[in-house]
């Protein structure tokens, strides 16, 4: 079957089976950010957005990402023009092994769009589905919350 | 002491990596497209223990894209061990690629590759095995039982200690008159401790793919810590010379250990010799934690004799240990579970240097997941029996803990014998201790958890508070058997190439070996591209493994940088007609005492104006000296006495890792340790049914620590300077590990007057001491 979808702001259109997921899908077309760890929505390694709400792309059916738009870490930011998360992830030293990063920057996006303002026990909270085993996310957290401070001072010098 | 001034030692350096991992543009192994791959998958063996009497694969072989089909009839009978060290390997030859005996719930039956993973996967189920089931040994305590059933016959027996008696490997080593020690003593404290399996659970799953290149030669792309011995491991086992293999490391996914083992290489290869194609082979979450590495299950008996002044007299810990189905790490780890612990303490002494201690270590074979190399290797363990046997003894004499420890704690200039006797598999090497900031790290811990106001706190109702220490120590390498080399070579822009068989495995060990080199060189880190690891193109490293890296290969890089250096200077020198000893080298420019050249003109003036030639060079580095990195643990804990409910609300953890090359990372390696530490005291175990299947082999349920379950911590770097390790440093990486299990046990005892002997320290466990201590 085949399904319409855009993907990092690009309209596609792409040949899927009904059983196939969204994670296959991202990786078999070439966005190697999107990460495989447990294929059972436990670990959030492959989490992307999908229409700016964070999922796990391994237990999403690609067939559920039809007529809709979705957001990996490749979309969030690139080398040239890397989002405050990203920035923030980098001066914090949050990242070790980078294997979760992705799926973390996915998640801190939504998240930050809902809460622009967040309490550190809000952003450990909201990052309870994304394990990491080399971090013991406490840089993450701090980065998260000093990219919300980033963000906020964006968003009010353009406003 | 007045402190050198860095230019990039020292600095909070962004990872070299940095961008692309948050990007998504770094490459792991699976981050590849190869024309005409296959999908390799393995059955497993629902028995704990069993022989294949008969297998028949002609179904699964004629299924439509599927390519091939490997049981052990189809691989070579040659018996290795997939602990991936070097030679002489200490662990026991006791595995083959595949076999006709199954030996736990997992084991590897065939192979399949094929076409699509749901074709691989549909094959699977095509092949016809019939078992003959034998009895198996699910208790390691009865593991050497004389009729207990024997896990490795003894014909196939290659390396290992007592095959009759299901006996992997035993160590035993005494110093000094630990007899006497002991009946001298005032008091004695023996006690029994347990520990069971946990898992690395690092985020990408083991995975490997192998292809042939355009001259034929294999090429192994793997997600391994250790790309030299894989490509030696499996030389034999696919019937290829060296030199007709070729293994690279991409970016890796966290491995602590689990990385270092050669289980996935040998049989895609074999898979890819037989079909000729591209094959990968990745592993479920499920088979990670069933099948991949596992740290040693033990029972500990703890024997610590003390003088009524809080001298320790003797020291005694004997170990039995659970290797699982195969003998991977089962010498070295438990050596380990001796040597990084037992030396941290000075017994009295009836000669110079000698100390009252006996180490006993017999690790067996039983029927159930395999154990092997884990972040700590065997110190987790040894320091949950001996540190909260310590603060026992400091109870019951009525002493601080702290100043109990004190007084019996190794100093500078020490000289551990046991560490002579007791090597990683074989004889030590005589260690004298240059560098030794541990009480600065308890007297800093101290104070940041306010322990004197804390220990003297006391409850009402139900949630009881308590606060508890542990103090440890590691190494940094494995001395006279660890090496590493780097090379480096100058371009024309004034930027470094940095080749390092040194394997980042998200450690963030390439931005180390940058920051030294750069600060030999005068120069800023960014200017260097790392590339780890490759066989064809780095040089030479045993690998990531032993928390080697920063010390031993970051050496290579400092001796590398130093002699690219040199010829830097003395072409500047040619080119400036300068004296060299006039010359400075700063700032990517040699300056003279008129005038300056950059690296860049430097580069091209020796590339191509002349006497031609490449500024580059290569260094190698061991160390006969393994300088331990201290650390002390402080946990601030609450006891719910209704529920069970152990929680820790604050935690600091001050380290002397030497000089710090990146703070940043080394509190980063700090954290990561402390959450694996923290699992493993409160939350993490393989659950076990009559068969020896494990019943939780996912996050669901195995639980690793959330970010919302963390409690916050609290990072000490603690500044000495270790003169044998580059610019002062000294390892960081495995410490953090050791210390959340005893010092949650002894703030547990702090809080409710309980001590927990088990690990994790669940809510049934912690009920259960409750009552036994109220009846």
């Amino acid at each position: 079957m085949k399904i319409k979808l855009t993907i990092n702001g690009v309209p596609r259109e792409t040949e899927i089976t009904p059983d196939e997921k969204l994670l296959g899908l991202l990786r078999r077309e070439g966005y190697f950010g999107v990460k495989f760890g447990c294929g059972r929505g436990e670990c959030g390694v492959c989490t992307v957005l999908l229409d700016g709400r964070a999922v796990n792309s391994c237990i999403t059916f690609a067939a559920q990402a039809h007529n809709r738009s979705v957001t990996t870490v490749e979309g969030i930011g690139t080398p040239d023009n890397l989002h405050p998360i990203q920035e923030a992830i980098l001066d914090h030293g949050a990242a070790q092994c980078g294997y979760c990063t992705p799926g973390i920057i996915c998640l801190a996006r939504d998240f930050l769009d809902e809460n622009p303002d967040p309490t550190e026990e809000q952003v450990r909270d909201a990052l309870k589905g994304n394990l990491c085993r080399c971090t013991g996310y406490q840089k993450y957290v701090e980065a998260i919350l000093d990219a919300a401070g980033r963000m906020r001072k964006l968003s009010g010098d353009s406003g | 002491m007045s402190k050198p001034k860095f230019r990039s030692v020292g600095h909070n350096q962004r990872k070299l990596d940095g961008v692309a991992l948050v990007t998504g543009k770094a490459r792991y192994v699976d981050d590849i497209e190869l024309r005409g791959m296959l999908y390799a998958k393995i059955l497993r063996s629902p028995h704990a223990h069993a022989r294949i009497v008969e297998i028949d694969v002609r179904e699964a072989r004629s299924l439509p894209g599927v390519c091939a089909v490997l049981t052990y009839q189809d691989v070579p009978r040659i018996q290795y061990t997939t602990a991936g060290q070097g030679p002489p390997e200490p662990s026991p030859k006791d595995t083959f690629v595949l076999d006709d005996k199954m030996r736990f719930v997992g084991d590897r039956v065939a192979a399949v590759a094929a076409k699509t993973p749901q074709i691989a996967e549909a094959a699977l189920k095509m092949i016809k095995v019939e078992y003959e089931v034998l009895p198996a040994v699910l208790n390691m305590e009865h593991a050497m039982d004389p009729d207990a059933p024997k896990v490795h016959e003894i014909p196939s027996a290659n390396g290992i200690s007592i095959p009759e008696r299901n006996i992997a490997a035993q160590v035993e080593v005494t110093d000094g008159d630990p007899g006497r020690g002991f009946a001298e003593a005032d008091l004695v404290v023996e006690n029994l401790y347990r520990v069971g399996y946990v898992h690395a659970s690092h985020t990408e799953p083991h995975i490997c793919i192998t292809y042939l290149d355009e001259t034929g030669r294999l090429v192994v792309r793997t997600s391994t810590q250790v790309p030299f011995h894989v490509r030696r491991i499996i030389a034999p086992l696919v019937g290829r010379p060296i030199g007709q293999i070729r293994v690279i490391k991409p970016r890796i996914g966290g491995a602590f250990g689990a990385k270092q083992e050669v289980l996935l290489e040998p049989l895609c290869a074999l898979l890819t010799l037989k079909t000729g194609c591209p094959v990968r082979l990745q592993l479920t979450r499920e088979e990670v934690f069933v099948s991949s590495r596992t740290r040693h299950p033990q029972v500990l008996r703890c024997k610590v004799g003390v003088n009524k002044d809080g001298i320790i007299a003797a020291t005694q810990l004997d170990v039995l240990a659970n290797t699982g189905a195969y003998g991977s790490h089962a010498l070295t780890v438990q050596c380990n579970t001796g040597s990084k612990t037992l030396p941290l303490y000075r017994t009295l002494q009836y000669r110079e240097g000698v100390n009252n201690v006996h180490f006993k270590a017999t690790a067996v074979y039983t029927n159930l997941p395999v154990a092997g190399a884990i972040r700590g290797y065997g110190a987790p363990q040894g320091y949950f029996a001996l540190d909260t046997t310590m603060d026992e003894i400091a109870h019951r004499l009525g002493m601080d803990p702290i100043e109990f420890r004190l007084k019996n704690l190794i100093r500078e200039g020490d000289s551990p014998a046991l560490l002579e006797q007791l090597g990683e598999g074989r004889e030590g090497v005589k260690q004298v201790l240059k560098s030794c900031g541990l009480r600065e790290c308890i007297r800093r811990g101290r104070a940041e958890i306010g322990w004197d106001e804390k220990r003297a706190r006391r409850d009402q109702g139900p949630v009881k508070r308590g606060v508890g220490v542990a103090v440890l120590q590691q190494g940094s390498g494995i001395p006279g058997i660890d090496m590493g080399a780097v090379t480096i070579k100058l371009n024309e822009d004034g930027s470094f190439n940095l080749l390092a068989g040194a394997t980042d495995l998200g450690t963030g060990s390439d931005t180390i070996l940058a920051q030294i080199a750069a600060e030999v060189l005068g120069t800023d880190a960014d200017k260097f591209s790392v590339l780890s690891s490759d066989t064809d193109l780095t040089p030479f490293d045993t690998g990531a493994y032993a928390s080697s890296t920063t010390y031993i290969t970051g050496m290579a890089a400092k001796k590398a940088a130093g002699k690219v250096r040199k010829m830097i200077l003395d072409r500047a020198a040619r080119m400036l007609s300068e004296r060299g000893e006039d010359l400075v080298l700063e700032d990517g420019q040699v300056r003279g005492r008129k005038e300056s050249v950059s690296l860049g003109e430097v580069c091209s003036d020796a590339l191509y104006q002349h006497d031609q030639e490449q500024i580059m060079a290569t260094a190698s580095h061991i160390s006969y000296d393994s300088p331990p990195p201290f650390s002390a643990h402080f946990a601030d804990v609450t006891v719910d006495t209704e529920t069970g409910r152990v929680k820790v609300l604050e935690y600091i953890v001050a380290v002397d890792c030497g000089t710090a090359i990146n703070p940043q990372m080394a509190e980063g390696q700090t954290l990561g340790g402390i959450q694996m530490g923290l699992g493993y005291a409160l939350s993490e175990e393989y659950i076990f049914d009559d068969r020896g299947r494990m019943l939780n082999p996912r996050f669901m349920d195995y639980k690793i620590f959330s970010a919302a379950d963390m409690p916050r911590i609290k990072v000490i770097l603690v500044d000495t300077f270790e003169p044998t390790g580059p610019f002062g440093a000294k390892s960081v990486s495995e410490i953090p590990t050791n210390g959340p299990a005893p010092a949650i046990a002894n703030a547990i005892f702090h809080a409710v007057g309980v001590r927990l002997r088990e690990v994790p320290f669940t809510p049934e466990r912690v009920l259960a001491a409750l009552k036994s201590r109220d009846t």
